[in-house]
């Protein structure tokens, strides 16, 4: 799960990192006060979980509450598209509005993990700013990586390295090491899969301030982050996926018009490809996962059938920890429960695939063996549908 | 000859009570697999059909010998279970379990390396050597004793393709699913080297996806190592551009985690890529 940049800096604050003041804003009539608490000097932002919301216009200096009000009214309720966004962008329910800083110098920082070496990893540059990714590219020096062993853990070697990074006055060297060390014990102890700060300042009173928070929370490990799982906002157009995953299933929406329901990641893309191969487009891309609730099957022909555009719907189900007749036992309680007016090619093989098979074929469904000649039945049906 | 596991691979089931591992432990036994304990904490003493339960799995390795095993554990205590079992002396560690909190997996991996403990997974679908044993959940039926190796992040699209092999008479000498999480205990390149050396394997399918850039990696690494046949299918042509969040991924993967990009690099290393799973068996042809 994502967190809201003011969510992020409220766990921040709560931790020891220095961030601006600020106050929330849900509704125009809010940002007076706030503003005069600021002394009528702000910094308003856009709260949306996607990046580049600067270049796009959702972040701005605001020097008269006029000012400052017209941008909630160009901003609140409507969608912000970035770069990161869709050509949808993402709808913005809330501003931060925040103080000035007068800045010095401005850092990129970032902690995440680094699959390659299996360790976690921490990014850090002395020319922080919305240029990074290109830094990266066209100067890869003026980027320190530094990768941290889990048994060893942070030591002073790995601070050094990324303050000898920064050019800095060796009398921040300080401050920088506590700063660190805090963000590191907060990645580690929120199970965060990432942390990132861009940029973090140096302000005219020598201070390290968080301008901006990016952090990113494990899924698998909410269990034993409640009071983080507790203020999760999903945005709406993620909101049928995390339900969906709350169900136990994977589930993205596509433009297609020829429903998917698969087990397993792997074969769920490699069937959306083959669809694709044959000159037909996928509506959905749909997991069931590796269990065997006949519930779910349920729900993902729910999901499959919303769609208005389905021509046909594929069912390809290769049993492996999953079982055959449990799918088909879904299959039959869904069928009760489901009005499809849409041909169903349905694939059916490994564990107990035949108690599964004659499930399905009281049913009076066709099931296939082989994927190639699921495939080819279900470019014929598809073509006669006329949806 | 096999990689990994063969029918002299003595193992115990972590999680042998569950509805899962009790279901799966009888269908190894049906295979051949030599199953000669259970662990499930607390139930020491029952039993599972034949199969002794032990509390700990340092009491079952004691009594069993065994050298090797496969967890059925939820993710909340997985890794706990792999370290358990890294401890006892276990040398292969086959862990089923999707979804375990990777900070979790950052240490079991690294404990698993810093105790040459062979540790296939986690999320994946185990390992088999086929006519000899089965440490997994996969369908038993589709594999057939031969000399191809196959190496897969997917765990049903991995049967997808053995079905395609077998089908067209080309059997398996070990088929490996190393599973889909970005912490992973074995990866590619692992199983490669192990593949070239194993006389038995005669070609190497290797499956991958999107994400990662490990089918990098390997591709790579054939150009430079292999003298079998490598043939590669990668999943997710069509899979939608994924969402992301701030710079910090692009700034440490770079670029190359799509699919075209991987297939791409294969094709740029003299690797055979399959356009569909299922015609992985005809490249072959022609080869041996």
């Amino acid at each position: 799960m994502k967190l809201m940049e003011y969510q992020a800096k409220k766990v921040f604050a709560e931790n020891g990192i220095e961030t601006p003041e600020g106050f929330l804003i849900e509704k125009k009539e809010d940002l007076e006060e706030s503003f005069k608490k600021l002394n009528e000097k702000a910094v308003l932002k856009a709260q949306v979980l996607a990046g580049g919301r600067g270049k796009a216009g959702g972040v701005k200096l605001v020097n008269s509450l006029q000012e400052a009000e017209e941008m909630a009214e160009n901003l609140l309720g409507n969608r912000l598209v970035t770069h990161q966004t869709d050509s949808n962008g993402e709808k913005v329910n809330s501003l931060l509005m925040e103080e000035q800083i007068d800045i010095n110098k401005e850092i990129y920082f970032s902690i995440l993990n680094d699959r390659e070496k299996q360790k976690n990893i921490f990014i850090i540059s002395a020319e922080g700013g919305t240029e990074i990714e290109e830094l990266a590219k066209n100067n890869p020096q003026a980027i320190k990586k530094i990768r941290v062993d889990q048994d060893v853990g942070l030591k002073e070697y790995h601070v050094r390295q990324m303050f000898l990074q920064l050019e800095m006055d060796k009398k921040y060297y300080s401050s920088f090491f506590k700063l660190i060390s805090k963000l590191y014990n907060l990645y580690l102890a929120k199970d965060a899969s990432l942390i990132e700060i861009n940029p973090l300042v140096v302000t005219g009173e020598n201070e390290f301030i968080a301008l901006d928070a990016k952090v990113k929370i494990d899924d698998n490990a909410l269990f034993r982050q409640k009071e983080l799982e507790e203020i999760r906002i999903i945005p709406d157009d993620e909101k049928d996926e995390v339900e969906a995953k709350e169900k136990g299933l994977s589930f993205v929406e596509l433009d297609g018009d020829v429903g998917c329901m698969v087990n397993g990641a792997g074969l769920a893309m490699a069937t959306m490809d083959i669809i694709k191969h044959y000159d037909m487009e996928p509506a959905n891309f749909l997991d069931i996962g590796g269990s065997s609730d006949p519930q779910k099957v349920i729900n993902a022909l729910e999901y499959i059938t919303q769609n208005e555009n389905l021509r046909a719907i594929f069912i390809n189900v290769f049993g492996g920890i999953t079982r055959c007749d449990d799918v088909a036992n879904g299959f039959k309680k869904a069928l009760e429960k489901i009005d499809v007016n849409v041909p169903i090619v349905i694939r059916l093989t490994g564990t107990n695939e035949k108690e599964g098979k004659e499930i399905l074929k009281k049913l009076g469904h066709d099931v296939f063996t082989d994927l190639k000649e699921a495939v080819l039945k279900l470019k014929q049906v598809y073509s006669k549908s006329d949806k | 000859m096999s990689i990994f596991v063969n029918k002299n691979s003595k193992v115990i089931v972590q999680g042998i009570t569950g509805r899962d591992g009790s279901f799966h432990t009888k269908k190894m036994l049906e295979y051949g697999t030599n199953i000669v304990g259970g662990v499930t904490p607390f139930k020491g003493g029952q039993k599972v059909g034949d199969v002794p339960v032990f509390s700990t799995v340092s009491d079952a390795v004691k009594k069993t010998k065994a050298d090797t095993s496969i967890l059925y554990i939820p993710p909340k205590f997985a890794a706990d279970a792999i370290m358990e079992a890294i401890d006892a002396g276990i040398k292969t560690v086959v862990t089923i379990t999707e979804g375990i909190p990777f900070q979790d997996m950052i240490t079991a991996v690294n404990y698993a390396k810093k105790n040459s403990v062979r540790l296939i997974g986690p999320n994946c679908p185990g390992i088999i050597t086929p006519g000899e044993t089965k440490i997994g959940i996969m369908p038993a039926k589709i594999f057939k004793k031969g000399k191809i190796g196959v190496i897969s992040r997917s765990g049903t699209l991995t049967y997808e393709v053995v079905y395609n092999l077998t089908t067209n008479g080309l059997g398996q000498s070990t088929a490996i699913g190393i599973g889909g999480d970005p912490f992973i205990g074995t990866k590619f390149i692992d199983c490669l080297e192990e593949f070239e050396n194993d006389e038995d394997t005669e070609g190497v399918v290797l499956i991958g996806e999107i994400g990662g850039n490990d089918e990098q990696v390997a591709a790579e690494y054939i150009e430079k190592n292999m003298s079998k046949p490598v043939v590669a299918f990668i999943a997710g042509k069509t899979a939608p551009k994924g969402k992301r969040m701030g710079h910090a991924g692009a700034i440490i993967s770079g670029s190359g985690n799509t699919a075209s990009e991987k297939i791409e690099k294969f094709k740029s290393c003299g690797v055979d890529v399959a356009e569909l799973p299922i015609d992985i068996a005809d490249i072959f042809k022609g080869k041996f």
